[in-house]
């Protein structure tokens, strides 16, 4: 009893305390490190290396944020969370931010109350195919026997895309991207459904790649991206702008190796020097050193840097650009300007 | 000396030597027909045996042998196997640490094993009558130490905490006189006292005096085996005494404690694990402030011991239900108490009689721990399935890694049923 009125007390000095201070950025800088939402395990997105340490696509997104908070990058704690807990673990306040391949939808960002801060992948949902099938679009594959995330939006997308195309399947549920791998390889499933990058990863792993195909048709878009709860827009922009430095500096060309350089000193290009800090406020705008910029820069290198490390044609995942190019190079991805 | 030449033609001295039996009554033919071919059926039987004997060895051995360990990742095993049938080994022997420790600090992995090597020595006299009783001694201290070694901080935590306890026992010595079960529940209540309110601010202050301690390792950062070996070992310890409890509580006269003993016990066994893990891992959240810290191994403890408990509960009831009634009098006639005549006369041949049963409920509860990796929590199979098979030079290593994971997990079921085949072999008393 006493025990019980003990932790009542404490929770409800919690809640108090809790809804007192909603300044998710001041919070984070006093406890010295951010707290960031992870996949618990996604190839090219986050996983661990032989040392523990989490990298990844996604991961580099949380990096990102710290770097521009603290001026360095390792100050995460990485919290991997399934994708069952994920929006729970997220409002609760456990974690600061999320950064796990989360589709952007219409009901995750109004009716659970959380704010999606731009699009880091462009993905979507496509079919991987044994070559010896013999088939070249995904409407021949009447009666086939379809692999599928259960619990995701793959799921529904399959169903709404046979049922426009009046087309009959057999789903074999799955739970894993390995078990996944293990039941197309062993032939349960003629069809292998997910998301296009996950696809391409699954591909990459076989023994002879050549013998897999992905369909042309991609039936649904993702646009994954970094999220936080609803009601503290300072703590949004913070992670906002760090995604969208990434992206501006790969349009104007600073990179890791140069974002030194053009630090040092104001350059003839006032966008840069304002991304950078040394022209105008906008890091103070953000609550930010004025060095912000550089820091998010020197993380992991700017958007196409982090592209090509984790995911990019020269690794094993080896997906292109595609969406995911600058606009200037007929792509989505679009960072408004700095200014 | 005594033959008979008048009386009889011949007379054998001694008896003809024995002829070596037929060739199919000895040795392997004779084996062979008694134990594989004494029927056609049976003969049959045996050759398909021996062919899928032989498929699932030509299948597996040359995977075993011609496994590779040393590469760095999935592309490089392909290489070096070059088209033949082998296993990639090397991601067991590149991720050891990660399967064993999770993401615990590698420079503290001594500190984790000298906790484990300790668990044999503090079990040791537990398990093993013949050793001296002076080692339960260490057995008592070993929680405390071994929670020091694997989450380290100050040395004044565990110590303190060792000091509620202590107390507890001197309130319940106290008390025991009068009412054996309100000693027990008063010996707790002042444990669960000085451990909520008065442990923090003492060992603060004992700390600012004299600071020992180790570096202080999270929760989150515990994982791999470690954690299935702490959830099975912590959870199955402190299931067993709480099974008793509700066992005899169900039993009980008094309607109160039997009501409360049966609601829960039902409750907990009509609910799935993975419900009360969710509960633990996600719900507590909500009731709980941001902020405060309720350690998530310390929530899993709680819910897979009570979730044993109800099982172990059921088993002992078993044991209690077969012994006949007149133990029960036995015990009344000698004019022993109800908890004498439980701990003296009752309990020893019940709980003898439940051995099998809890120990497959140990069993059961060791391998459940790996349910966890639901909950975001890295123990073994989390690792597996999360980061490991997720790194992209070992996407697609699936049989290895589970494998292994099934290898060590059979080791420790194996011990644990072998060691209970040797206690009942101990305790049987129906031969002499």
């Amino acid at each position: 009893m006493k025990n019980s009125l003990l932790l009542g007390a404490i929770a409800v000095t919690g809640m108090v305390a809790g809804a007192a201070t909603a300044d998710t950025l001041q919070e984070v800088k006093d406890r010295g490190v951010l707290n960031c939402g992870i996949s618990t395990g996604l190839v090219g997105f986050a996983s661990q290396n032989a040392n523990g340490d989490w990298q990844g696509f996604d991961v580099a997104i949380c990096q990102a944020v710290a770097a521009a908070i603290f001026g360095d990058a390792n100050a995460v704690e990485y919290n991997p969370v399934t994708n069952q807990v994920r929006f729970e673990i997220l409002n609760s306040g456990e974690i600061d931010m999320l950064s796990r391949n989360t589709t952007w939808t219409f009901s995750r960002d109004v009716d659970l109350k959380l704010d999606f801060l731009g699009v880091n992948y462009y993905d979507g949902q496509g079919f991987l195919i044994p070559t010896e099938l013999g088939v070249s679009s995904a409407k021949e594959l009447d009666g086939a026997k379809v692999c599928i995330q259960k619990g995701t939006t793959t799921e529904l997308n399959v169903a709404d895309f046979f049922r426009v195309n009046n087309i009959e399947y057999e789903p074999v549920p799955i739970s894993t991207a390995s078990e996944a791998q293990q039941a197309y390889l062993a032939g349960t499933c003629q069809v292998y459904t997910t998301d296009a990058s996950g696809l391409a990863a699954t591909r990459a792993s076989f023994e002879d790649p050549s013998a897999h195909v992905i369909l042309p048709e991609i039936i649904s878009k993702e646009p994954l991206g970094p999220l936080v709860r609803h009601g503290d827009d300072d703590w949004g922009d913070v992670v906002r702008w760090s995604l969208n430095a990434l992206i501006a500096a790969e349009e104007l060309g600073i990179t890791s190796a140069n974002v030194d350089d053009l630090a040092a000193a104001p350059t003839d290009n006032p966008e840069i020097n304002r991304l950078l800090g040394t022209e105008g406020t906008l890091g103070e705008m953000l609550g930010l050193p004025a060095d912000w910029g550089v820091n998010v820069i020197k993380a992991n290198g700017n958007y196409g840097e982090i592209f090509e490390k984790f995911i990019g044609e020269n690794t094993p995942i080896g997906l292109a650009r595609g969406l995911n190019a600058q606009w200037t190079d007929g792509g989505l991805l679009y960072a408004p300007p700095f200014r | 000396m005594s033959t008979h030449p008048d009386t009889a033609a011949f007379v054998r001295h001694d008896a003809l030597p024995p002829q070596d039996p037929p060739a199919s009554e000895v040795g392997m033919v004779h084996w062979l027909r008694v134990n594989l071919f004494s029927s056609i059926g049976h003969g049959i039987m045996t050759l398909v045996a021996l062919y899928c004997i032989y498929a699932l060895l030509a299948a597996v051995v040359p995977w075993l042998v011609n496994g590779v360990w040393d590469a760095d990742s999935i592309r490089q095993c392909r290489e070096k196997l070059d088209g033949a049938r082998g296993g990639c080994f090397a991601v067991i022997a590149e991720r050891w640490p990660q399967l064993l420790f999770g993401n615990y600090p590698s420079e503290h992995y001594d500190r984790a094993s000298l906790a484990f090597v300790l668990l044999f020595v503090a079990i040791a006299p537990v398990l093993f009558f013949d050793l001296p009783r002076k080692m339960l001694w260490f057995t008592g201290l070993f929680p405390f130490i071994a929670y020091w070694l694997i989450w380290g901080g100050s040395i004044w935590v565990p110590v303190l905490a060792l000091a509620g306890v202590v107390l507890g026992f001197f309130v319940y010595r106290a008390l025991a006189g009068r009412s054996f079960f309100g000693a027990i529940i008063a010996g707790i209540a002042a444990t669960m006292i000085f451990g909520f309110v008065m442990l923090g601010p003492i060992a603060g202050l004992l700390n600012s005096v004299l600071n020992i301690s180790l570096d202080p390792v999270e929760s989150r950062q515990i994982g791999g085996f470690m954690i299935n070996f702490i959830l099975g070992t912590t959870c199955i310890a402190l299931s067993l005494p709480l099974g008793i409890a509700l066992a005899l509580g169900r039993q009980s006269n008094l309607p109160i404690i039997k009501t409360i003993c049966v609601v829960f016990i039902e409750f907990i066994r009509g609910v799935p694990l993975i419900t009360l893990l969710f509960v633990a891992s996600v719900m507590l959240a909500y009731f709980l402030p941001p902020g405060t810290n309720f350690d998530l191994i310390l929530r899993v403890i709680i819910m897979i011991t009570l979730f044993a408990a109800a099982y172990m509960a059921e088993a002992i009831r078993g044991g209690l239900a077969a012994l006949p009634t007149g133990q029960y009098e036995a015990g009344a006639s000698l004019g022993l108490d109800y908890w004498q005549s439980m701990r003296l006369i009752i309990l020893p041949q019940a709980l003898k009689i439940s051995i099998p049963s809890i120990v497959n409920i140990a069993i059961g509860l060791f391998k459940d721990t790996t349910l966890v990796s639901i909950i975001s929590m890295f123990d073994m199979v989390g690792m597996i399935q999360g980061p490991i098979l997720s790194s992209t030079e070992w996407f697609g290593v699936y049989w290895e890694l589970l494998g292994f994971a099934a290898l060590l997990f059979f080791v420790f079921c194996y011990g644990i049923s072998q060691y209970s085949q040797y206690l009942e072999r101990k305790l049987a008393t129906d031969h002499h």
